[in-house]
């Protein structure tokens, strides 16, 4: 049934949870930003809709490690929410924050707890977006970290949308900085169940 | 070395033949399943992302319904039962706020996969799950040999 909604997303449907990711990356772009005291862009948001056994492949190579941060989104419309960074980037985001030089073999224990608080500010700024828009209520859990293969923690992030669906929609938002030194990937993953909420919240007649 | 690998994606098997290789990378809270049938040195590999197929999903993606038809059709191939032993790997607990998603499905996998192979009688004869980081695993179908790579341990032989 809900596989059914994914796969039979209307270009209007689309469009509206492209205007989710446009709302809610544009203002976790700008507190990223602020945050960073640099500028920060954001690519037109993607609404992908893919086979299960596609995703651990969307940010590149597979088996390249990178660094995931996964918060759990509750509340009227339950989800996940991922920021995926590549080491490089991860470094050059705490030598911004902390000024001195990273090892990127190994993050210490503040180092994490720095790119934790940013996926909370983002995820902040993006949820309070989204509530905007819908009327939820959404809040986020406390953020996990993981310094590891990129399919090790996408495949890892979809366990409560392969619980009930073969098939993932996600909105996914591209951040850069300036100077390219910065990339990172922002990925809302509704759960399947809550596909019609925000559509119907959008004002959309879903069944 | 043989023959080009055969790429297993998540909720996703393949099977081969000596000297075929079957490669599935970056095996999370998911498990890699590895049979092989010793004397006819058929392999087969399944890289399942959930214990129980409650909803008639994909059957590729479960334990439950996963490891019986990779065995079904690893005799199709010729392979046969009483000479199947598996190895197994993943299931790890990917971050760092101690079970993924709140769902700690690492462990439920592992423990799925374990009731499932004990059911069809096939030993498991070699295993590296659990624990917090994400492996690639390389199956040899010409002698059954496993090879787990991770950024954590390197590399290791089952």
């Amino acid at each position: 049934m809900t596989d059914n909604l994914i796969n039979n997303l209307t270009d209007d449907h689309k469009d509206a949870l492209k205007e989710i990711g446009n709302i809610g990356a544009g203002n976790a772009a700008t507190a990223f930003a602020q945050f960073l005291n640099c500028k920060i862009e954001m690519t037109v948001p993607s609404v992908e809709i893919l086979p299960l056994s596609e995703v651990p492949e969307i940010t590149g190579g597979v088996e390249d490690r990178v660094v995931g941060i996964l918060l759990k989104v509750m509340g009227e419309a339950p989800g996940s929410i991922l920021f995926v960074l590549s080491e490089e980037s991860t470094a050059h985001l705490l030598n911004i924050i902390t000024q001195q030089d990273i090892d990127v073999s190994r993050f210490s224990e503040v180092e994490i707890s720095a790119i934790k608080e940013i996926g909370n500010i983002l995820s902040g700024s993006y949820l309070s977006a989204l509530n905007k828009m819908t009327g939820f209520n959404l809040v986020q859990s406390v953020p996990g970290f993981s310094h590891d293969m990129a399919g090790a923690i996408l495949s890892s992030s979809m366990i409560p949308l392969g619980e009930s669906s073969d098939y993932a929609l996600l909105i996914e938002t591209k951040f850069l900085d300036g100077g390219n030194e910065i990339e990172g990937y922002f990925i809302l993953i509704p759960d399947p169940g809550s596909l019609d909420k925000i559509l119907k919240a959008l004002g959309f007649d879903v069944k | 070395m043989s023959s080009t690998p055969i790429r297993v994606r998540m909720a996703e098997f393949a099977i081969g033949k000596s000297p075929d290789i079957l490669v599935t990378i970056g095996l999370g809270s998911c498990v890699g399943v590895a049979i092989y049938d010793r004397y006819n040195n058929i392999g087969g590999l399944i890289h399942i992302m959930l214990p129980e197929n409650k909803k008639g999903l994909k059957p590729a993606k479960y334990a439950d319904t996963g490891i019986p038809l990779l065995i079904k059709k690893m005799e199709e191939e010729g392979a046969k039962r009483r000479n199947m032993v598996a190895k197994i790997a993943g299931g790890s607990h990917m971050f760092s706020n101690g079970d993924d998603n709140g769902l700690n499905v690492g462990s439920r996998n592992i423990k799925a996969v374990r009731e499932i192979l004990a059911e069809q009688n096939i030993d498991i004869v070699g295993e590296d799950v659990g624990k917090t980081y994400g492996r690639t695993m390389e199956f040899h179908t010409e002698d059954g040999k496993v090879i787990i790579k991770s950024y954590k341990m390197g590399k290791k032989i089952l």
